[in-house]
């Protein structure tokens, strides 16, 4: 058994007084696709948001417990350091509307003032690209605008900026939310392929979602870890009566 | 009965229609009448000479206006300078911090010092900037309209970078950059048309004021660039030469302000341009 990436032990995050997660403790697998499952508001976004210490943006936002990323504690380093170690991409596209593609999947290092030679960055955006699936499409459009892509290629291209990163885990918060079915399929292959080189995290409110393309499911309901385990023996033989209730839509 | 009733009904709407009309092109009827009006008297005495010369001493034909263009130019500058460093620095303040004790009361002041009638502001700068100094200068005009152009780029940088998703500072941010990295290369880039747009607006603003320029600029018939003697302005040019009694120097003032007037239109014609072709699709 590999020792994993992420270890969270009894975490908890509230926002003023109002607390929403209470006490989580789990292990993310290295190279494996741990997925976060519950009802709107349970708590899984601000769970990831968390990891990459997003949730320090809303102000009285309070934590306590462990975020240990190889052993090394999240909320001792800088946010900046641990932001460049775990990529996030969010439930909208958002690429950087004054910027062309190439320079969408290099935003990472331009952004942060990292010098490279035009050959290490023409490699970067290449191999980022071609990670997230986008390559084949915009390689003869590299300079224009990233906003004119379509929403999914968009999406994909926050992928290869994460991607471009080299980031340990990659987080995904509802990355199909705001996708048509056709984009969201496409995604969820992308994800399964990616996993072999990056582990990944992701938020989703679709069972079936997380179904397809989970290792690890983790279902969280009004801040509590209900349960979490491999994704088989979750969806087959949930321990918890809630668990159950979820996934065959009595509540959610 | 119903037929009728009905005629009427549309009589009602068509008549209703009408006036909509007929009030929209009337209340652009003002501006039309003045630029006639201004070109009519101004355009006889443009020529190469008017727009290079010194003004001439009453009685002599000829002169022109370089000092004032000269001089509203350095007015221009100095207000520039002063003005949209600390216009968008407030601006991404008070778009980055919407609630707090601070932001409210800056955002007060600001909305305020809008209001401010402009030879107020003109007096202030006299008082603390001429009297001190013992002369009155090109730096205490920049000064007073400085202050008349802040207002107008805060709100507007304001306005512009709210406009901006929040989803583009957390992308940024999510990257591990900096948060004075990420408003200065992706929230400003992004905004930049509107900024730009404000700069250029308040610009046009103020390069008419006379009020503010009375007591500070104050006017002078030869060339000046030394920012800390009087400089002459366009506007202050007009408002003197057109209380003269003079008719050669009424014809300059008319010449003046049909100079003034196409520079303020080109500006918010440019600042229109700006908008369209700059634009950012989120």
């Amino acid at each position: 058994m590999e020792s994993p990436v992420l270890k969270v032990e009894s975490f908890c995050a509230s926002f003023g007084e109002h607390n929403v997660l209470k006490n989580i403790t789990l292990d993310v697998t290295q190279n494996k696709l741990t997925a976060m499952m519950g009802p709107s508001g349970c708590g899984k976004t601000t769970l990831v948001r968390c990891i990459n210490r997003m949730h320090e943006l809303i102000p009285n936002a309070s934590v306590s417990g462990k975020m240990l990323l190889h052993n090394e504690d999240l909320y001792a380093m800088s946010p900046i350091i641990a932001r460049r170690k775990i990529g996030m991409v969010f439930q909208r596209p958002n690429p950087f509307p004054t910027m062309t593609i190439y320079d969408n999947v290099i935003a990472g290092y331009k952004l942060n003032g990292v010098k490279k030679s035009r050959e290490e960055f023409d490699k970067i955006v290449e191999e980022s690209l071609r990670r997230a699936a986008l390559w084949d499409e915009v390689k003869n459009v590299l300079y224009r605008k990233g906003t004119f892509l379509s929403g999914g290629q968009q999406q994909r291209l926050c992928i290869a900026r994460a991607l471009a990163m080299r980031p340990e885990i990659l987080l995904l918060d509802e990355p199909t939310s705001a996708l048509d079915p056709k984009s969201t399929s496409h995604i969820e292959e992308l994800m399964i392929e990616l996993k072999e080189t990056v582990t990944i995290i992701l938020v989703t409110h679709n069972i079936a979602q997380a179904a397809r393309t989970s290792d690890f499911t983790a279902f969280i309901y009004l801040g509590e870890l209900v349960e979490f385990g491999p994704t088989q023996k979750l969806f087959t033989v949930p321990k918890d009566k809630r668990t159950e209730e979820y996934l065959t839509g009595k509540f959610g | 009965m119903e037929t009728e009733n009905l005629f009427f009904r549309i009589f009602k709407d068509r008549l209703f229609k009408l006036v909509v009309i007929v009030f929209s092109f009337a209340s652009s009827l003002p501006l039309l009448f003045i630029l006639f009006y201004i070109f009519k008297n101004g355009i006889a005495v443009i020529n190469w000479q008017f727009l290079t010369q010194l003004p001439k001493p009453v009685g002599e034909v000829g002169g022109g206006i370089s000092n004032a263009i000269v001089g509203t130019a350095i007015l221009i500058i100095l207000s520039s300078i002063c003005s949209i460093p600390l216009g968008i620095c407030t601006g991404i303040y008070l778009s980055e911090h919407r609630t707090g004790k601070l932001s409210y009361a800056v955002r007060l002041c600001v909305e305020i010092l809008q209001g401010m009638p402009s030879i107020v502001i003109g007096i202030i700068a006299y008082m603390w900037i001429v009297m001190p100094l013992r002369t009155f200068s090109a730096f205490s005009g920049g000064i007073a309209l400085a202050i008349m152009m802040l207002p107008i780029i805060v709100r507007s940088t304001e306005e512009t970078l709210k406009l901006i998703p929040d989803s583009l500072k957390e992308a940024s941010l999510a990257l591990g950059v900096p948060y004075y990295k990420t408003i200065l290369k992706v929230i400003v880039p992004a905004g930049l048309s509107g900024i730009v747009t404000a700069v250029i607006i308040s610009i046009a603003r103020v390069a008419g004021e006379t009020a503010p320029l009375l007591f500070t600029a104050f006017g002078n018939p030869f060339m000046n660039v030394n920012i800390s003697k009087p400089v002459n302005a366009l506007p202050l040019l007009i408002f003197n030469y057109a209380a003269s009694p003079y008719p050669e120097w009424h014809a300059l003032a008319w010449g003046a302000s049909l100079v003034l007037a196409v520079f303020v239109l080109t500006l918010n014609f440019f600042a229109k341009m700006m908008t369209k072709k700059w634009k950012v699709q989120f």
